[in-house]
C-alpha cells in the first residue's frame, strides 16, 4: 500500500509557551495545562502514518487534542512544531513548509473537510449545489454545465434529493446537511478526507445511514480518512487502525479490533469497559 | 478667477501622493492601491475620487470633458466641470469628445472609442467586487492577492439557477491582465468590453473608500463568465426582437436611456449626449449636401 500521508512530531501548544510545559503536561500530570505559565499544550509529539484506502480513527475525550491534529493537517491552524508531509500523484509535498496559496490548493483541491458543524463546512447563503460549485470553481472548472452535472451527480451519491439541490443547506435536516457537506468534500474526488465528529449529534438511524455512506465512499474512490470521534462505535465501524489520545499525546495506538478488544494503558481500558 | 486657491485646489504634495498612487495603480494592473483621499469641498460620494485623480494630472495645456451617466449637462458634470474650471485657470473645457485631453466620467464610457493620448477617469462608489462576498477587507485583500474568485462566481452560478442569466447590470466583475478582479464602477455591461484592450489610459478613483486603481492601455480586461454561458451585454431589442433606434439622432448601435413620456409611452435616447450630438449635426450635413 502506498503512504499517503506522514505526520512526525505534531505540536500545538496555545500561550507563550515555556520549557517546562512539555513536562509538567500530560496524562501522568492529569492537565493540558501548563502550571508555569498558563499555556495549553493541546497536542504534543503526535506522529503517525496513513496509506491509501486506509481510515484511521483519533479518540479519546473532548479537549484531547484529536480536533487540533485534524485542524492543523487542513491548515485551519499552524502547528508550533512538527513535520506533515503529503505524498501526492505528482509529488511530496512538505505541508507545513508551503507557502499560503501552495497550502490554500492542496487544502481546496487534494483535501476534504467534514465538520461536525455544517455551518463551517457550508455557506448558508448559498443553495446546496453553489456549495459545490465553489469548489470546483476553485479549482478553475468554468463550464456551468459540467459544474451542474458533477453536483448532481455528487448529491445523489450522497442521497440528497436533486429536487432540493437549489435550496439553501438551511432548509435541510442536520442529516441532510451532512450529506452536502460530504458531498462538497468529495467534489473534487480527493486521495484524502478529514471527517471530525460527522454522527454526532444525529439520531441513531441517520447516523447508520452516513456511516455506511462513508464506507462505500471508501471502497468505491479508495480514499484515505482520518476519522475524530469519541464515539467507540463509529471507531470500530469505520477504522482499520486508531490512535487513543490524552491531554495531547498519544496514549495509545494500533489496530482498531486489538485497542477496543485488549486495551494496554489504563485510560483505555477505562473507556473502553464504559462503553460496552 | 482663481478664487486664491492653489492650481488644481489640492497643494502640490497632496497631487504628487495621488500622481504616486496612479503610477503604482498602472504598474499592478487592477490592484486597488490605498491613497490618503483629501478632503473635498463637496460630500464624498459625489465623486471626490475622480475629481482628485483629475485634479491631479490637469495641466494648463489640457481640455477637459465631464460626463455624469453619458451627459454633460446633469447636475453632478456641471458642478465638477464649474470647480474645475474655476480651480484651474487655463484649461480649456469642451462637451467633444475629440477635443478632449482628460475626461472625468460618472458611470459610462463614451461610445466613440477613446484615443491613445485621451485619458479616462472614472468615479467609484465601491472599489472592491469581493465586498459582496467576503465583509472583512483583511481577508478580501489575501483573496485578491492569491486571485481566489471561487465565491464571485459561485454568485454568477446561483445567478443563473434562479433566472436563466447572469442579472448583474452594472459593475460588473471584470479580470484585468488575467489576475485582479475589479469593479469597473457602475458603468452598464455595455460599457465593459471597451475595457479589453483599450488605446487609453483608464483611472478609476473611490474617493470615499480611499482607493485608486487602473487599466492600462492595451491591457486585457475580461468579464467574469463561464464557458458555456458567455457575457453579454444588453441587446435593447423590443417585444418583437427589433433593436430600438435613439428617438433622436436615429442610432441603433449605443447604449439607450429609457425616458417616460407624459402619455406614459416610453421613449429611447442615446445615453451619450455629445455622441448623439454628433450623429444628429452629421446627418444635417448629409442632408444639406444632398439638398445642394
Amino acid at each position: 500500500m502506498r503512504k499517503i500521508l506522514e505526520v512526525r512530531n505534531l505540536s500545538k501548544i496555545y500561550g507563550k509557551g515555556c520549557p517546562r510545559c512539555i513536562e509538567s503536561t500530560g496524562p501522568e500530570a492529569d492537565t493540558n495545562m501548563c502550571p508555569h505559565c498558563g499555556s495549553v499544550v493541546a497536542i504534543h509529539d503526535v506522529s503517525f502514518d496513513l496509506h491509501e484506502g486506509e481510515i484511521l480513527g483519533l479518540m479519546g475525550e473532548s479537549g484531547s487534542g484529536k480536533s487540533t491534529v485534524v485542524k492543523n493537517l487542513y491548515f485551519d491552524q499552524t502547528p508550533t512544531s512538527g513535520e506533515a508531509r503529503f505524498f501526492d500523484e505528482a509529488g511530496t509535498q512538505d505541508m507545513f513548509h508551503l507557502n499560503a496559496a501552495q497550502q490554500r490548493r492542496l487544502r481546496n483541491q487534494r483535501f476534504g473537510m467534514v465538520y461536525q458543524n455544517p455551518h463551517l463546512g457550508l455557506n448558508f447563503g448559498i443553495s446546496s449545489g453553489g456549495n459545490i460549485a465553489e469548489r470546483l470553481l476553485m479549482n478553475d472548472v468554468s463550464h456551468y454545465g459540467e459544474i451542474r452535472e458533477r453536483a448532481k451527480e455528487l448529491l445523489s451519491r450522497t442521497e440528497v434529493l436533486l429536487s432540493r439541490m437549489d435550496e439553501s443547506p438551511g432548509n435541510f435536516s442536520g442529516g441532510m446537511q451532512q450529506r452536502v457537506q460530504i458531498a462538497k468534500a468529495l467534489a473534487t474526488n480527493p486521495p484524502l478526507l478529514y471527517l471530525d465528529e460527522v454522527t454526532t449529534g444525529l439520531d441513531l438511524s441517520v447516523q447508520a445511514r452516513i456511516l455506511d455512506l462513508i464506507l462505500e465512499i471508501q471502497q468505491e474512490r479508495n480514499t484515505a480518512m482520518i476519522v475524530v470521534t469519541h464515539d467507540l462505535g463509529v471507531i470500530r465501524l469505520l477504522t482499520g487502525r486508531a490512535l487513543v489520545m490524552k491531554y495531547g499525546r498519544v496514549i495509545e495506538s494500533g489496530l482498531t479490533d486489538q485497542i477496543l478488544e485488549d486495551p494496554q494503558h489504563a485510560y483505555t481500558q477505562r473507556l473502553v469497559a464504559s462503553a460496552l | 478667477m482663481s478664487a486664491g486657491y492653489n492650481f488644481g485646489f489640492l497643494d502640490e504634495h497632496a497631487k504628487k501622493e495621488v500622481r504616486r498612487a496612479i503610477l503604482k495603480a498602472i504598474s499592478i494592473p487592477g490592484y486597488q492601491v490605498p491613497y490618503s483621499s483629501r478632503e473635498m469641498p463637496m460630500g464624498r460620494g459625489f465623486g471626490t475620487g475622480g475629481l482628485q485623480i483629475t485634479l491631479s494630472l490637469i495641466g494648463a495645456n489640457d481640455t477637459l470633458k465631464v460626463i455624469d451617466q453619458g451627459s454633460d449637462d446633469s447636475v453632478n458634470a456641471v458642478n465638477l466641470r464649474q470647480f474645475i474650471e474655476m480651480t484651474c485657470p487655463g484649461i480649456d473645457t469642451t462637451t467633444r469628445l475629440s477635443e478632449a485631453t482628460l475626461i472625468q466620467s460618472r458611470h459610462r464610457i463614451p461610445e466613440t472609442p477613446l484615443k491613445p493620448e485621451q485619458v479616462l477617469v472614472l468615479q467609484v462608489p465601491y472599489p472592491d467586487p469581493l465586498v459582496v462576498v467576503e465583509p472583512s477587507e483583511d481577508k478580501r485583500k489575501i483573496m485578491h492577492g492569491e486571485a481566489d474568485y471561487a465565491r464571485l462566481l459561485v454568485k454568477l452560478y446561483e445567478d443563473i439557477v434562479k433566472f436563466d442569466e447572469i442579472t448583474i447590470s452594472h459593475r460588473y466583475p471584470t479580470r484585468i491582465n488575467d489576475h485582479y478582479v475589479i469593479d469597473p464602477s457602475p458603468i452598464p455591461r455595455w460599457d465593459v468590453p471597451k475595457l479589453d484592450n483599450s488605446p487609453a489610459l483608464i483611472l478609476f478613483g473611490a474617493g470615499r473608500e480611499k482607493k485608486i486603481y487602473a487599466v492600462p492601455p492595451h491591457t486585457k480586461g475580461e468579464p467574469l463568465a463561464f464557458e458555456d454561458v458567455p457575457f453579454r451585454v444588453e441587446d435593447f431589442r423590443d417585444a418583437q426582437g427589433k433593436r430600438r433606434a435613439c428617438a433622436r439622432c436615429g442610432a441603433t448601435d449605443t447604449f439607450l436611456d429609457e425616458f417616460m413620456n407624459e402619455d406614459g409611452s416610453k421613449r429611447y435616447q442615446c445615453s451619450d449626449s455629445d455622441y448623439c450630438d454628433e450623429t444628429l449635426e452629421a446627418d444635417m450635413m448629409t442632408e444639406a449636401t444632398t439638398h445642394a
